[in-house]
């Protein structure tokens, strides 16, 4: 699914640069969640960042899906997050004059779909988070958890190969972090690929696969027994 | 390429954003607005007062010069200045013959005479005119016709008189064709009744009657009062006068620098002067109007700055969710010239309303000072062509901006 290999990234501050990642070498195989963890600083934001192509590497080698990702114009990088990509903020991100389901459609409107089709398909995936009755309720509506979930559900609308989550709890008490974390384990029983940056051990812990970064290298990387998050809801 | 204009959801997405800044959108369209108003309004009154100026010379061909005699300043050939000067009917003739550029020439004569009719009585200017007169100032008859040929051939002592010569002659609804009034103790025959016109240009024209016909009443000869002469569209009125009076102190034996031997009142030079203040408002007119727009549209693209700035995290989030920069940059010109549009119409609609207000104020009566204040419909076009026109360029400039910002910076914005 994804192969990274000697990525660098650095940034310039004034007159020298910040050296942020320091040749990561990272395989994904399909189905996997991987949670990044690392202390600030660590380049974890980075590297997702570049993983979502919201950022371009300096130097290195990724590959997602068969598919080189470099040099990329704005327009195919655009394009290529919309078809591949799926994004879940820690701040949800949601447009907060749109209600629940325009929300979820976005990414569905920038895939040129109609708009009956597109209303149908984002309810649908609305339904899969369990929030239907909200369909039309604004964002300033909803707690976090459902804002949350909205966010999910619209990272899910256009079909994504990879879903990629920022601190996705990190906002979020932890009762409704457990919800949160249960729905996208459930994503990853039914197939999808979740890669995701976390400061929290317990949520760490609920993917299948542990990254730890430390000063822009990978220091450990560890396949780790799945913690249901169901048990704690 | 212009599909999305016809897309629900492109509308969908400026009527939501418009809407979640009501405040801020309605500011905003006041300085393209309050532009196009005063465009409207401007141009509007200009042409209403054009329109009125036109009304009130309308009679008049404006490319016109009188011109009279009267007394010398300088000795010339044997004779003393200050000899009378007196016009004839063979120099008309010449002038008519040999000055280049003259459409009509008309011979006048005046002179104040008294008019009886039953016991009523007034003073009143008596014209020995021409048929011709009716092309160069035209009369507006309401009653009769006025003086033809056959009255000049037969010397036949017929007179046209004014609407308000009739007043003071006639009992009010009696009709004055075929009624007999007495100029100088002569009995002449009422053939025609014109209206007052709103200007006067030379004496007081009461009553006309032919020309032959005062010739022999006055005992004038071949004297003539003054002369009206017009010329050609394409010649200079001023040229024309000024070959005319070379050739009339020729005729008459009057040193060519006497500047006093003839009066004359250059009719097209005045109208020039009137008529280039007009062209002179329009032009202003235009440049304020504009020049305004241009502040409005500027005050559309400021405010859609800021808007962006605000929005940059929104835009973000939709660049990560797979718009691209041109989707994004397309959106917010469409927003630029929507909002240009909508303050532009609801200009133009005001505008009309002004002018309409204008109208019923100013507008109404013979008097009036503004005649049909109105824009015509491609000035209205015009500007619309240039609301989309400026709207467009002025949205580039927050479009740009917004997708100037990497979609990751766009994100991390709080």
């Amino acid at each position: 699914m994804l192969k990274i290999h000697q990525l660098h990234k650095s940034y310039p501050i004034g007159d020298s640069s910040l050296h942020v990642l320091k040749g990561i070498d990272l395989n994904v195989e399909d189905g996997e969640m991987v949670a990044i963890m690392g202390s600030s600083g660590s380049g974890k934001s980075t590297l997702l960042n570049i993983i979502g192509m919201l950022d371009e590497a300096d130097s290195g080698d990724y590959i997602l899906d068969g598919l080189p990702i470099k040099n990329l114009t704005e327009k195919k990088a655009a394009v290529y997050r919309n078809k591949f990509l799926g994004f879940i903020f820690q701040s949800f991100n949601l447009i907060n004059y749109k209600n629940a389901l325009e929300n979820v459609a976005l990414p569905l409107y920038y895939q040129g779909m109609k708009r009956k089709e597109r209303q149908e398909k984002a309810l649908f995936h609305l339904g899969k988070v369990g929030l239907t009755d909200w369909a039309k309720h604004l964002p300033k509506e909803l707690s976090g958890g459902q804002k949350q979930r909205v966010a999910i559900a619209r990272a899910l609308a256009a079909n994504p190969k990879l879903l990629l989550a920022d601190e996705p709890t990190g906002a979020l008490d932890s009762a409704t972090s457990h919800e949160i974390m249960a729905f996208i384990q459930q994503l990853n029983d039914e197939g999808k690929t979740i890669l995701m940056v976390t400061h929290e051990e317990d949520i760490a812990n609920m993917c299948k696969r542990i990254v730890r970064l430390k000063d822009g290298v990978i220091m450990e990387d560890e396949k780790v027994n799945q913690v249901r998050a169901q048990e704690h809801v | 390429m212009f599909r999305f204009l016809f897309d629900r959801d492109t509308w969908q997405e400026v009527f939501d954003s418009f809407s979640k800044n009501k405040l801020r959108s309605i500011l905003t369209m006041v300085g393209v607005w309050w532009g196009i108003l005063l465009l409207i309004g401007l141009l509007g009154s200009a042409r209403g007062l054009e329109n009125s100026f036109n009304r009130l010379f309308g009679s008049f061909a404006t490319n016109s010069v009188f011109v009279w005699g009267q007394s010398t300043s300088k000795p010339f050939m044997g004779f003393q200045e200050g000899r009378q000067v007196k016009l004839s009917l063979s120099d008309a003739k010449k002038v008519e013959e040999n000055v280049e550029g003259i459409e009509f020439l008309v011979p006048r004569n005046q002179n104040q005479a008294t008019v009886v009719r039953n016991f009523l009585s007034g003073s009143f200017g008596i014209n020995g005119d021409y048929p011709l007169l009716d092309q160069v100032q035209k009369k507006n008859l309401i009653h009769g016709r006025f003086i033809n040929q056959n009255d000049i051939d037969d010397n036949k002592k017929v007179v046209v008189i004014s609407e308000d010569a009739y007043k003071q002659l006639f009992e009010k609804d009696e009709m004055p064709i075929g009624e007999y009034i007495e100029i100088n103790n002569i009995n002449f025959m009422v053939i025609g009744m014109f209206e007052n016109g709103n200007v006067n240009m030379g004496p007081t024209s009461d009553m006309h009657i032919p020309f032959t016909t005062f010739q022999q009443i006055y005992n004038q000869g071949d004297r003539i009062g003054w002369m009206m002469i017009t010329g050609k569209p394409e010649y200079d009125i001023k040229q024309i006068e000024e070959d005319a009076k070379l050739l009339l102190k020729n005729l008459n034996k009057i040193h060519p620098k006497d500047s006093r031997a003839f009066g004359s009142f250059n009719l097209g030079k005045e109208f020039a002067k009137i008529t280039g203040f007009l062209t002179g408002m329009q032009f202003l007119t235009w440049f304020v109007g504009i020049a305004t727009l241009i502040a409005g549209v500027f005050a559309i693209g400021n405010i859609l700055l800021i808007t962006v700035k605000e929005r940059t995290k929104e835009i973000g989030v939709r660049r990560a969710l797979g718009a691209t920069p041109f989707e994004i940059k397309r959106q917010i010109v469409v927003e630029a010239v929507f909002l240009t549009i909508v303050a532009g119409i609801f200009g133009i609609i005001t505008g009309g309303w002004i002018l309409i207000g204008l109208d019923a104020a100013f507008g109404q009566g013979d008097d009036a000072a503004i005649v049909n204040a109105s824009v015509s419909i491609s000035v209205v076009f015009i500007a619309l062509v240039i609301l989309v026109i400026l709207g467009t360029l002025i949205g580039l400039i927050p479009a740009f901006k917004a997708t100037s910002v990497k979609p990751i910076e766009a994100l991390r914005e709080e």
